[in-house]
């Protein structure tokens, strides 16, 4: 077995590269060139160790893996951690963007640079945390742990309106959070203990799933963020630094489906069925809703940030079809946006570096100058576009059919969301870099230099090469995803059964 | 009755004695030494309390009872002890520097916290009417000299006039309703009343709600908050510290030991006044802080709402329940010491500054107070993994059990409101531009925030030790 415990190992290198930050006390000019590269090496080498976890994994069992269990609060509340096929590819999606992050922050942040990479490496012990839990109260500490160092980075590095974003994004995370924190309560009380591979074969009576499952939706539809409870997310989204919009995106909002995987379908399997169709709708509302909400917007950023509510519904939309397709399918689109949207909101930011402006309007034309930039971007919002041959393709492809399976007329509206966001995300591409370059203030515009190459290629390479070839991420999360809905299909039948032996 | 009195009876109070006789024999040097005496006096004080602490963790298990029954060391009272004396002793070390710069130095004014430290210590462990009441005045009335102690100023004076007054309307109200709990019962001693108390009727139940009002005033509870914003206000900052910390202890102790030990047969009488006390002092006090400017002002109404928190414990009337009230009042103590640590240090050009306003683009001019005080902040917001979490974890975790969720969920709501609050402040310190710095924080208050900070920061890691101590501590109750 193993010798060291490489998934604490993972979720806490980060916290102590911010630890080794916050000592360091040289002057202005050399502190910030050291806070840059401890964080860059501390985020490589976490990245370096979670790619361990993939060799070592195997994908042929359900069981959670590189398990750790401690004592940890009185009772029993024990520090477990452990991950199987679903959390897998989220940890490795954050500890695989954390880099990129840095290093797109390390021209753009210039101002009280050893806090921000503090405030970073301190979200992503946070967010790996997170994922790797397997205890309901040290998931919660970990989940709603990082809405500190998150507000901070939109508070002190964002835009004009940063104050009004961070408190709104503070204040309706953690709303719907404390409910989900008085459902964790009751089902220690149920349950006698907070463990999660026990929870998910404890069977809850029939109310308290429903009360439950609620509590937990509050939670994560407000995190993924789900119609209406979505107003946050554009607000954020703008104020926020770059960096702070692709971990927002691509790693936070995750946070949300996980939850709904690990949690509300596995464990209030009756409870899931009963309120599929509220999910259905919703899903529906924000696939074509935010995406006509998308058509209309000046803003670059705020245009991505409806379109990724958008693209989240198919995600909520294929994991409660409870179908094999549809859960796959939203894994996979979520492991998919969080890179595509990624790359979305980097590719904003190094046009904002240039030009401090993100109206599309101010744009125009840059093909000519930016040639590089012009094909990265396009192979972003192709794939946003969700075109076969990209990443978002295989994602939203099996969430529909998936979807299509239990419910044909959600499966047709949601592929109008499908044509929407051809619409939105081409118009877009279309206004900024397509024409004649006109604006004089664009005339001098240079292309990427080698630090955004190094972002946005690697991007860019796994938009393509998990479009064709879509098969790792998959068979990483198969088996423990057939477990899952194994589970799901046989308590619902066993109520079923129940039910017709009681009339 | 014929007994005996054996001097090994004593053994029992002995960190009241200690602390009794310190605090006249510091009387005596203050008052032939005059005014040179007065840091000798408050280093001496702050040893009292920690001999009085060591004695208290070490008294022999043998003697739990003084007093024919009237005075008891038990688990529960060692641990609220520990925290008064603890909360006391940090409050004079806090005061050095406030005091010198506003040239208040005083020796009365250690004594009479050692004097109301001992009041404390009565009052944790008292188990009749009688005891009680006597160990709340000799807090109380030490209480009300300290909060007008800076005679000269009218801020203060009104402040302990208020005090003074309302205290002594509340004192009353709790002493009528001693008397009819004694008329109805027959006896004053917890033991006995929860015996009669089965058969009680609304006379006992009237006795009980004028104990409560009692109670509720001294922890600062709503519907008889009023005089805490006004208080905290005026009386100066290292004594609003003191009131924010060791007498809420002492106050929520005999709360919770008379409701539990002595009225357990009408729980469900007590418990729904309980509930509303919680739910308006949680409610009031996360929306009640919200306008204000003035510091001190602001943590008066936050103490109302960590108050009305610790109360959901007692709500829930179960073991988990006192061991939340335990937990939370142990992380509550950590967290207003460390922010009154901050505040005391808000020192600019000689002169004390008490709006928040004065706290603007803090995390520049002086990175490690801004750090520490916002993660206090978002601590007593109740954000994980700060230990202000744990604490409001604890109470709810009993609440939920007792099938109370309707003042479960108007609970973490009113948290959500509260967090509004101090994100405010953390807003100002971290994102907007800073004023001119503050002066360098004098040592004593390093250390206290840091080691309150850090105790705050790190609670999360090995919890076990004060969550195992509460929980044996609130099963000697039961």
């Amino acid at each position: 077995m193993m010798s060291w415990p490489i998934l604490s190992v993972t979720t806490f290198l980060p916290l102590a590269g911010a630890l080794f930050i916050m000592a360091m006390h040289r002057e202005e000019e050399a502190e910030q060139r050291n806070a840059r590269w401890v964080a860059l090496w501390t985020t490589l080498i976490t990245f370096a160790v979670s790619l361990l976890l993939v060799w070592r994994f195997d994908p042929g069992t359900a069981e959670f893996q590189f398990v750790e269990k401690r004592p940890w609060l009185a009772g029993a509340i024990n520090y477990h951690m452990g991950v199987d096929g679903i959390s897998l590819p989220f940890v490795i999606l954050t500890t695989g963007l954390m880099p990129l992050c840095i290093i797109a922050s390390w021209g753009a942040i210039q101002r009280r640079v050893k806090e921000y990479m503090i405030a970073f490496l301190v979200l992503e012990t946070l967010m790996v945390g997170t994922f790797t839990s397997l205890d309901l109260v040290l998931f919660y500490l970990f989940f709603e742990g990082g809405l500190i160092p998150m507000f901070l980075i939109i508070g002190v590095w964002g835009g004009p309106r940063r104050v009004y974003a961070s408190f709104k994004f503070f204040l309706y995370t953690l709303l719907g959070s404390v409910l989900m924190l008085l459902a964790i309560m009751a089902i220690y009380w149920e349950a006698g203990t907070t463990d999660i591979p026990t929870l998910l074969k404890h069977n809850f009576p029939h109310s308290l799933q429903t009360w439950a499952w609620l509590a937990f939706f509050a939670s994560f539809a407000v995190k993924l963020p789900m119609w209406p409870v979505h107003t946050w997310l554009p607000d954020a989204h703008v104020e926020a630094p770059t960096a702070g919009s692709v971990i927002l995106a691509a790693i936070l909002l995750k946070m949300g489906g996980y939850g709904f995987l690990r949690f509300s379908l596995p464990m209030f399997p009756l409870a899931s069925q009963e309120f599929a169709p509220l999910v259905f709708a919703l899903s529906v509302i924000a696939i074509v809703y935010t995406s006509l909400v998308a058509l209309v917007q000046e803003d670059m950023k705020k245009l991505i940030a409806y379109s990724s509510v958008a693209h989240m519904g198919f995600v909520t939309m294929g994991i409660f079809a409870a179908t094999t397709q549809g859960v796959a399918g939203g894994i996979f689109q979520m492991i998919s946006h969080g890179i595509v949207s990624g790359a979305l909101f980097l590719s904003v930011g190094v046009v904002y570096d240039r030009m401090h402006t993100r109206e599309i309007a101010a744009y125009g034309g840059l093909v000519n100058r930016m040639p590089l930039y012009a094909a990265a971007f396009m192979v972003f919002t192709l794939a946003n576009v969700a075109l076969p041959g990209t990443s978002g393709f295989i994602g939203e492809f099996l969430t529909l059919i998936g979807t299509f399976r239990v419910h044909i007329l959600v499966a047709t509206l949601a592929t109008i969301g499908t044509i929407l966001s051809a619409a939105y995300a081409l118009w877009l591409y279309r206004k900024v870099v397509f024409g004649a370059l006109r604006k004089p203030s664009l005339a001098a515009i240079k292309d990427l230099d080698y630090r955004e190459v190094i972002t946005l290629g690697p991007l860019a390479a796994l938009t393509i090469a998990f479009g064709f070839f879509p098969k790792p991420v998959l068979d990483l999360s198969a088996v423990a995803v057939n477990q899952l809905l194994e589970n799901y299909h046989q308590a619902l039948g066993a109520a079923r059964t129940a039910a017709m032996l009681a009339h | 009755m014929n007994e005996t009195f054996e001097l090994a009876d004593l053994v029992p109070v002995l960190p009241e004695v200690v602390l009794a006789v310190g605090a006249m024999a510091l009387l005596m040097l203050g008052a032939f030494r005059g005014e040179r005496s007065v840091p000798a006096v408050n280093w001496l004080a702050i040893l009292l309390l920690v001999a009085a602490g060591l004695i208290v963790a070490w008294l022999p298990d043998a003697r739990p009872e003084a007093y024919g029954g009237s005075f008891v060391v038990d688990p529960f009272a060692r641990f609220l002890k520990l925290l008064a004396l603890t909360g006391s002793a940090a409050t004079i070390l806090m005061s050095f520097d406030y005091l010198a710069v506003e040239k208040q130095q005083k020796f009365e004014y250690p004594i009479l916290i050692l004097l109301s430290s001992t009041g404390m210590l009565m009052l944790i462990s008292a188990a009749d009417l009688i005891a009680l009441y006597l160990g709340l005045e000799l807090m109380s009335l030490a209480l009300y000299v300290v909060a007008a102690i800076n005679r000269d100023s009218i801020r203060s004076t009104e402040a302990g006039l208020k005090y003074f007054v309302l205290g002594a309307l509340s004192s009353g109200m709790l002493l009528y309703g001693a008397s009819l709990v004694y008329g109805f019962t027959g006896t004053v001693s917890f033991a006995g009343i929860a015996k009669a108390a089965s058969q009680g009727g609304i006379g006992l139940v009237f006795g009980l709600v004028f104990l409560f009002a009692g109670f509720c005033f001294k922890v600062s509870a709503v519907p008889f908050h009023m005089w805490t914003p006004d208080v905290y206000e005026g009386a100066p900052t290292p004594i609003t510290a003191f009131f924010a910390a060791a007498p809420k202890v002492a106050g929520i102790a005999m709360f919770v030991r008379t409701t539990i030990t002595a009225f357990p047969e009408i729980a469900p009488q007590w418990q729904q006044i309980v509930v509303f006390v919680a739910i308006a002092s949680m409610v009031l006090g996360a929306f009640a802080a919200i306008g204000q400017r003035n510091i001190k002002r602001l943590m008066a109404y936050s103490s109302i709402g960590h108050m009305g928190f610790a109360l959901v414990g007692l709500a829930a009337g179960t073991a988990e329940g006192v061991q939340g009230v335990l937990v939370y009042m142990t992380i509550y103590v950590a967290m207003t010491l460390g922010t009154f640590a901050c505040i005391l240090s808000m020192r600019r050009d000689g002169r004390f500054v008490e709006e928040i306003g004065d706290l603007s683009g803090l995390a520049r001019t002086n990175p490690t107070m801004a750090f520490f005080l916002a993660m206090l902040l978002f601590s007593l917001a109740g954000i994980p993994p700060l230990a202000g979490f744990f604490a409001k974890f604890y109470v709810f975790l009993a609440a939920i059990k007792a099938g109370m969720f309707t003042l479960a969920v108007i609970g973490v709501l009113a948290s959500v409101v509260g967090a509004y609050y101090y994100l405010a402040i953390v807003k100002i310190m971290y994102f907007d531009e800073p004023k001119k710095g503050f002066e360098p924080m004098p040592y004593e208050l390093r250390t206290v925030l840091g080691v309150t900070g850090l105790f705050n920061l790190l609670f999360f890691v090995y919890p076990g030790p004060l969550v195992e101590a509460a929980t044996a501590a609130a099963r000697s109750l039961f």
